[in-house]
């Protein structure tokens, strides 16, 4: 169906993509895998029309093409559902779905005419959607089910699917995976990106492994293992399960009543938290993401006003304590928003690295600010958790993702600590950079630190966390040992609120 | 049509050569925009005067010898630039804090009333100048500050945009202190003696000292207000507080997050602001007139926003911009006696300085500058703060 030959598209300073070939049969999934920055999305933006190759050739059905836009790719029967949703939330499925490509009637649209090709595509390929409903009021599994009609209503034989699990619970992958082999059994045929490795060996027939914009194998899904895979996409051997001791937790350090928290819109989205981690243990909090996690966690930390209950660190209530307050308790606080609340771009590593402690005896004499020693410190901390860079008077936006979050780590977990509070810890990561971060943690756990853990990876929580709480609608809806969570237990959790289930 | 694009690929290449010019001999890198802003603006102008059919060259040799053609030229240039360098300090204060102060004209007159107001008390005859003189810069200093953080106090308690505040402040303040003044029923703080409206004229001891007799008069004021702007370059290079400032500018959320009270410091930036341009009242008061008239502040506020942007609110630069800006005022009757062209043309002329330093694409492809540094003005940066 597609042959990618010796494509190589090279950005100022870097090589996206070198020299990759790659062929794609009719009726076969293809899992395209590597880390991030890897070069999986220029390649497929090339194939659809988004970039132009500097070298090589792109055939479709055996006839070179030379795409101008993604237009020209979609004339071809390219498809293509992109990780960010590309729907108007206002519109409904049938709107969204015909955009671009209207079916008309004289000067007004023929909306019942596009509704039934909705239906008979849903119906063929088993993609519930209804036509008629506002998309803004649709799950995100659903509105990935109406990418998904799209691009089939534009006649898509080759679907491209960027990351299409990241944003899906535990069940919708299940079900996502269903639609993917029903579309392979009638012929479509799909490249699917990804970096999980567990969701590669569940769909693909044949795997591309993509590193540093090479081509570094290319493989039948049988007998490939995780571990095989992740050493080829990082080029060593990766120690895969979490190394970790039986935790020995002490007294409780961290703990919530009751507590409620509304957020930017003034809806309760935390409503009536109960917890309590204790030192040297990892309390992870699993659940599908906008279950309140970023209020929990921002009002722990003092970021967000409670609107009810109370938070106690050590022993004292520090409800609607202001940030550096509890901070100066020896808590700290890994955000899930990375450049929003993690970093200033504009400031250089070593400001970076100080951005909470800049005001201390040690940085600060008489509030001037004392350079050699925040240099000083920097260049320690930089040492010591591997981050790399020419040096941190560099500005933290020339690192790569991974190497901010590092920064970001060193600045948090150093110090006297008794808490953190991390969130998403590794989101958008490298397997290399995720490992260390883990690592790290555990470290600190061993060391005594109660620390609270919320991660959208359901794999992240449960080969990290000592104890699993499942936060569902702004409460726990369940709190299992680690050591006897299943996968299947703690997804009916995340996606019902009950073990027993409901549906 | 084809003329004129090879004289514009002409024009571009030269300017080329300038730039390659500027680049390697005074590495002035962050001020490329600025400075060819200033010349592409008198390239502008220069055709405007020709149209109207006077030699562009006679009247900016005149223009020139306005400025720095002698001695009193030049301290009249001198003078007349002091207040530009306090205006313009306080839009660049808050600008590093992420707010855009657009109310220096508002601050001018509440530090100017405040300044006369004290410097005309009876008991400040009674103390000696080294007293008296810093009371009234003080004075003055402290009716900016004050005018200058009410908008920030809004902002933080209300959610108040400062540029809307500051807009309203500075006509609450302008119609406050001209009924003020002209009130002779009742008198409120109108000099009865006087057939103008004015204040009181303050006591001799509380004059600043005077440098040059020149016109209007150079005073001891142009030290402070200097030397306020390299101490404000330390405070924000080097101290913890404008560590906190510039923070607050860059990324509110992440100072939030990192523990900076960033109520607090949105607050001490704009009173900070409002103090500089108070300042400048002051020492205008205390050096010049003698008095307040709500006539010598007129666009002084407006103008310190042009010229903070000129020098990209760099506060040492903004010396240099703020004695451009006076001096070209200043210069600019000898180019209307001497040449026949309006004092408006200057005005033309700084207008368009501030246009095209807004709009600095037009000068980058002009000149063929690449994007090195951020512009520090453009509407997306001003959202910075939330």
């Amino acid at each position: 169906m597609l042959e990618v030959e010796g494509i190589t598209k090279a950005f100022p300073g870097v090589v996206a993509n070198d020299d990759v070939s790659l062929t794609l049969n009719q009726g076969e999934i293809h899992c395209l895998l590597g880390e991030n920055g890897a070069g999986k999305s220029t390649l497929v933006n090339m194939v659809f029309g988004l970039y132009r190759p500097d070298q090589g050739i792109i055939k479709v059905r055996g006839e070179e093409v030379h795409f101008e836009d993604s237009g020209d790719a979609i004339d071809r029967g390219i498809g293509m559902v992109h990780q960010h949703f590309q729907l108007i939330p206002v519109f409904t499925v049938a709107e969204n779905i015909i955009l671009g490509n209207e079916v008309t009637k004289g000067a007004f649209l023929d909306l019942d005419s596009a509704r039934r090709q909705i239906d008979s595509l849903a119906e063929r390929y088993g993609l519930a959607v209804d036509p008629d409903a506002t998309v803004g009021d649709l799950s995100v599994g659903e509105q990935q089910r109406v990418e998904l009609v799209k691009a089939l209503f534009r006649d898509a034989d080759i679907l491209i699917l960027d990351e299409p699990t990241a944003v899906l619970t535990p069940g919708e992958v299940d079900d996502f995976f269903g639609v993917v082999e029903s579309l392979t059994g009638q012929g479509k045929s799909i490249i699917f990106i990804t970096h999980k490795l567990r969701e590669v060996l569940a769909v693909a027939d044949r795997i591309t492994v993509l590193r540093a914009g090479r081509v570094v194998g290319t493989a039948a899904a049988e007998g490939a293992t995780q571990q095989s895979l992740a050493n080829l996409m990082v080029g060593r051997d990766v120690v895969f399960r979490v190394d970790k001791a039986e935790a020995d937790p002490g007294a409780p350090v961290l703990r919530t009543q009751g507590l409620r928290v509304a957020d930017d819109r003034g809806v309760e989205t935390v409503t009536g938290f109960d917890v309590e981690v204790r030192a040297g243990e990892i309390f992870g909090i699993a659940g599908v993401e906008g279950n309140g996690q970023r209020e929990l966690v921002e009002a722990v930390c003092g970021m967000r006003p409670t609107a009810g209950g109370r938070v106690e660190m050590l022993g004292q209530e520090t409800t609607d304590w202001s940030p550096r307050k509890i901070n100066e308790l020896g808590v700290a606080h890994v955000p899930e928003n990375r450049s929003k609340h993690g970093v200033v771009a504009q400031y250089t590593i070593a400001d970076n690295l100080v951005l909470n402690r800049y005001h201390q005896r040690k940085f600060s004499q008489r509030g001037v600010r004392n350079t050699a020693a925040i240099n000083a410190e920097a260049q320690e901390l930089v040492e010591q958790f591997d981050v790399r860079t020419p040096g941190v008077d560099a500005f933290i936006d020339t690192l790569s993702g991974g190497n901010q979050q590092k920064v970001i780590v060193a600045r948090e977990l150093t110090g006297d600590l008794k808490a953190l509070v991390v969130a998403q810890p590794t989101r958008g990561l490298d397997v290399g950079s995720i490992e260390f971060i883990h690592r790290k943690i555990i470290e600190l756990r061993d060391r005594g630190v109660a620390v609270l853990l919320v991660s959208a990876e359901l794999d992240e929580i449960m080969s990290l966390s000592d104890r699993i709480g499942v936060l569902y609608r702004g409460r726990l809806a369940g709190t299992v040992n680690a050591a006897d969570a299943t996968r299947e237990e703690l997804g009916l959790l995340m996606a019902t609120g009950s073990s027993e289930g409901q549906r | 049509m084809n003329g004129a694009r090879n004289a514009n690929v002409g024009i571009g290449r030269a300017a080329g050569q300038v730039h390659r010019m500027l680049t390697e001999a005074w590495r002035l890198q962050p001020l490329y925009v600025s400075l060819y802003a200033i010349l592409l603006s008198f390239v502008v102008g220069g055709v405007l005067i020709s149209i109207i059919g006077v030699n562009p060259f006679t009247a900016y040799w005149a223009l020139l010898r306005g400025m720095v053609g002698g001695g009193d030229e030049i301290a009249g240039s001198l003078a007349r630039s002091v207040p530009f360098i306090g205006s313009a300090l306080a839009l660049a204060f808050a600008f590093r804090a992420g707010l855009f102060n657009i109310g220096a004209e508002g601050q001018l007159l509440a530090g100017g009333i405040t300044a006369a107001y004290v410097g005309a008390l009876s008991w400040m005859s009674d103390l000696p100048g080294i007293v008296a003189i810093p009371l009234i810069l003080i004075a003055g200093t402290l009716g900016g500050a004050i005018w200058g953080g009410i908008p920030g106090v809004l902002r933080t308690k209300t959610g108040a945009h400062e540029v809307i505040s500051t807009i309203m402040l500075n006509s609450l303040v302008l119609f406050g202190v001209r009924w003020m003044v002209n009130s002779r029923d009742p008198v409120v703080l109108r000099d009865t003696e006087s057939t103008v409206p004015r204040t009181d004229p303050i006591s001799d001891t509380a004059v600043l000292p005077e440098l040059v007799d020149s016109q209007p008069v150079l005073h001891t004021g142009l030290f402070a207000l200097v030397g306020i702007c390299f101490v404000v370059a330390f405070v924000l290079k080097r101290t913890t507080f404008g560590f906190e400032v510039g923070t607050v500018g860059l990324n509110p959320h992440a100072s939030h997050y990192a523990g900076i009270n960033v109520n607090r410091v949105i607050v001490a930036s704009m009173a900070a602001s409002g103090a500089f341009a108070g300042l400048a009242a002051a020492s205008e008061i205390s050096g010049t007139n003698g008095f307040f008239q709500p006539g010598t502040f007129f666009l002084m506020g407006f103008d310190g926003i042009a010229i903070a942007l000129l020098a990209r609110t760099n506060p040492v630069a903004i010396i240099a911009a703020a004695l451009l800006w006076g001096s070209m005022l200043s210069g600019a009757p000898l180019m209307q006696q001497e040449a026949d062209v309006s004092i408006d043309v200057v005005r033309i002329i700084q207008a368009m300085v501030l246009l095209f330093v807004a709009a600095d694409a037009i000068v980058r492809y002009l000149f063929r500058v690449r994007e090195l540094d951020q512009s520090p003005f453009k509407a997306t940066s001003v959202e910075g703060a939330v």
